[in-house]
């Protein structure tokens, strides 16, 4: 009796996803149709739907449609799910970096290590979609950066510059919050914006142990036991202790944030560039009341960017269609392709192609983050991208420390623990 | 058929034993065994399988794309982290609070409400309307109202010169404030059962209690309360079981935070499930089993025993 209804929902799940499965078995592409599999954020529908539109245009052979997948961890494992039941589209979009060692791209990616557009990525790129030296995706679309949004009205009425050092950053915090407003907005309310002032911190890492991420990697170093590396965490119990944080951090939500940094309620939100795309969805007219620095480390001299790489345009190996593939991706990576994309969504960052430039129109904020990638040494990618080891737990475990919790060492050691189950996972050497 | 039918009256003449010797080889007769071979087909592929399967792969690590068997690793990974284990605490803390709540609530308000009183009927209705509204709507709702500054409920007490707590930003307060609109969801269908059992206590026990002078405490505590026993089990345990393996509202409300404020097993699971630790995700399955029933059985045997001495 006790189980009639455990019964009965694991029946009803089991059948329904047998449904499931069954029911998207027509992944493959047959009479010169394909599909491009992206997630669903708006902006990327809108850019995706565009370059879709464009590549059928300039050929006669192959007919693509698109077909949108959740984002965030639901996606994560329907990406696994459907690369495991072979039942992929030809092409799809997915991270790169930590997310995509996890998908066993040497198992079920297709090699494009020889495609004719790999000599002209930036770089930086690489890395962050190959195994063993194989290639396996292309980026999609433009980078992405980490750091801090300012209020530029507030910076110029007060007169403050933008800062290089922490301690200057804090000192403008201080500064804003004297004159009434939140000297460094955060947003609990949507649990992963917590995590910037950790996650961005990591060109300020790098400049001081290049080596960082291989030996974290490696389960040499961690966030608990490097000074440099141990810094963020106490960079967060600093602002959330010493009261420069907005009142009701912990229910505010990003949209709420943004409101806030447009309207200049808060002078500092550390985030995304890609908050530019919400900015001018619902500010419109304050697009040019915010701008954008990189957060500063102690020293002014190796200042720099955090960058987050662009997804992966990735072919499954059992694609029925690879000609039409990579055709596309070759389509997608071309600068008739990007400037498609930019038409329905534009682009957050610099691209990850040596001689495709940003479009002319792009607010300030994010035309004036070319100065960083032109600067030599002045962006590093996210550790995330230079290493596979991720843990689920970050933000989180940040929201504990910047809810008064727990303290700054016991935070970075927990991460340093949660970190474990995701090298394991990968089955890491070291772990 | 017709055999059979003109069988029966024949046998029921016949000696005791020869009566159910017969009748077990026309029920096999009847039914031969491959009758329950679609029904048990069916029960081995989406129950009996899986969940041997889930207590296999508790013991691996599993990626989707292959597995590693690792023994108890996964166990031993469950609960060590400061995180998972809160979570376990937090499970035992919510199923017993609102349970409880739900057994003298629920008792209350069927004792009032099976009462002589005015708009019974409307009353009635509106301390069971909760149970009929999804828990997601309820817990995005109350989500909303909970608010610490634009929320309903704080700006109500702010009009009387009250500052209300953060309801579901304190962490301290997160898990008490779910399990608070857990209760009043719940509570309805606790005072459903209540009042069935109430109105089943016969009429001459309160009568006979009448005669003897018997106050109206004293009606209840020795009457009223041993009888709609039988009510009092069944609330615990439908209770007990959901709160154990609740998970919707708590989802809905806090995710679990801020922080780990509000984990519960049920979503630990799921977010192991989610950062793509398939095994570690069903071990905690396996954990979350293992509690309800050794919280479970030996309630549910106390309560039979407790019945059947009544």
């Amino acid at each position: 009796m006790l189980f009639s209804r455990r019964t009965f929902l694991a029946g009803a799940g089991a059948g329904a996803s047998v449904v499931a499965i069954t029911g998207c078995g027509s992944g493959g592409g047959s009479g010169g149709e394909v599909t491009f599999l992206v997630d669903n954020d708006p902006n990327n529908v809108v850019a995706t739907e565009l370059l879709i539109e464009a590549f059928n245009d300039s050929q006669a052979d192959y007919v693509f449609t698109m077909e949108t997948r959740p984002g965030g961890t639901e996606g994560d494992n329907l990406i696994k799910t459907r690369l495991s039941t072979q039942d992929m589209p030809d092409v799809f979009s997915y991270n790169s970096g930590s997310l995509f060692q996890a998908i066993r791209p040497a198992q079920n990616l297709l090699d494009l290590s020889d495609q004719p557009w790999v000599s002209r990525v930036a770089e930086v790129y690489p890395p962050s979609v190959s195994v063993e030296g194989a290639i396996y995706g292309a980026p999609h679309g433009g980078s992405n950066s980490g750091g801090i949004w300012y209020h530029k009205p507030t910076y110029e009425e007060l007169g403050l510059e933008v800062p290089l050092t922490w301690d200057d950053f804090i000192a403008n915090a201080e500064a804003a919050k004297s004159a009434g407003k939140h000297g460094i907005i955060q947003s609990y309310g949507d649990t992963y914006t917590s995590q910037f002032l950790v996650l961005a911190d990591f060109h300020n890492v790098a400049a001081v142990n290049p080596d960082f991420a291989e030996q974290y990697t490696a389960n040499e170093v961690g966030f608990a036991d490097d000074p440099t590396a141990f810094k963020a965490f106490e960079h967060v119990e600093q602002v959330t202790q010493g009261g420069l944080v907005n009142e009701d951090y912990v229910s505010t939500t990003l949209e709420q944030a943004l409101a806030y940094l447009a309207g200049g309620e808060g002078a500092h939100y550390p985030f995304f560039s890609s908050g530019m795309a919400e900015i001018k969805a619902t500010h419109a007219d304050k697009v040019e009341d915010v701008g954008f620095f990189a957060l500063p480390g102690d020293d002014p001299e190796t200042n720099g960017l955090t960058v987050w790489l662009p997804n992966g345009i990735y072919i499954p190996s059992t694609a029925e269609n690879q000609d039409a593939a990579t055709a596309f991706i070759e389509f997608a990576v071309s600068a008739e392709g990007l400037a498609a994309m930019a038409e329905g969504a534009q682009p957050t960052g610099p691209y990850m192609l040596t001689d495709v430039e940003l479009p002319e129109d792009v607010p300030t904020a994010i035309a004036d983050l070319q100065t960083y990638f032109d600067t030599d040494g002045a962006t590093t990618p996210a550790l995330e991208f230079s290493s596979p080891v991720k843990g689920p737990n970050l933000e989180n475990i940040l929201i504990e420390l910047g809810t008064g919790s727990i303290d700054a060492r016991t935070a970075a050691e927990r991460y340093d623990q949660d970190v474990e189950k995701q090298a394991q996972q990968l089955g890491l050497e070291g772990w | 058929m017709s055999t059979a039918a003109l069988e029966r009256p024949a046998g029921e003449v016949r000696s005791r034993q020869g009566r159910a010797g017969r009748r077990s080889s026309y029920l096999a007769k009847a039914y031969p065994l491959w009758y329950y071979l679609p029904a048990g087909l069916l029960f081995l592929v989406f129950f009996a399988v899986p969940t041997f399967a889930s207590f296999f792969f508790s013991l691996t690590r599993w990626s989707l794309f292959d597995w590693e068997f690792i023994g108890l690793e996964n166990f031993r990974q469950f609960l060590s982290e400061p995180q998972l284990i809160g979570s376990l605490w937090n499970t035992l803390i919510y199923a017993f609070l609102t349970s409880g709540a739900k057994v003298v609530l629920g008792m209350a308000l069927g004792l009032l409400l099976t009462s002589q009183i005015r708009a019974q009927g409307l009353l009635r209705s509106m301390v069971f309307f909760p149970v009929l509204v999804s828990t997601i709507g309820v817990g995005v709702m109350f989500t909303t109202m909970m608010h610490p500054t634009d929320g309903l409920i704080n700006s109500t007490l702010a009009i009387v010169g009250i500052e209300g707590p953060k309801w579901l930003a304190n962490p301290q307060l997160a898990l008490f404030s779910v399990a608070l609109v857990d209760i009043w969801k719940g509570v309805g269908l606790a005072t459903v059962i209540y009042m069935a059992g109430i109105v089943a206590v016969p009429q001459e026990y309160y009568e006979a209690a009448k005669v003897d002078g018997s106050g109206s405490w004293s009606t209840f505590r020795h009457i009223t309360l041993p009888l709609v026993r039988p009510a009092t089990f069944t609330v615990i345990t439908l209770s007990l079981i959901g709160g154990l393996r609740s998970f919707d509202l708590i989802w809905a409300m806090t995710g679990g935070g801020p922080g780990f404020a509000s984990d519960v097993i049920a979503s630990v699971i799921y977010k192991q499930y989610q950062a793509g630790f398939y095994g570690l995700s069903t071990a905690g399955n396996v954990v979350l089993f293992a509690v309800v029933m050794v919280i479970v059985l030996p309630l549910n045997h106390f309560m039979r025993k407790a019945e059947v001495e009544q």
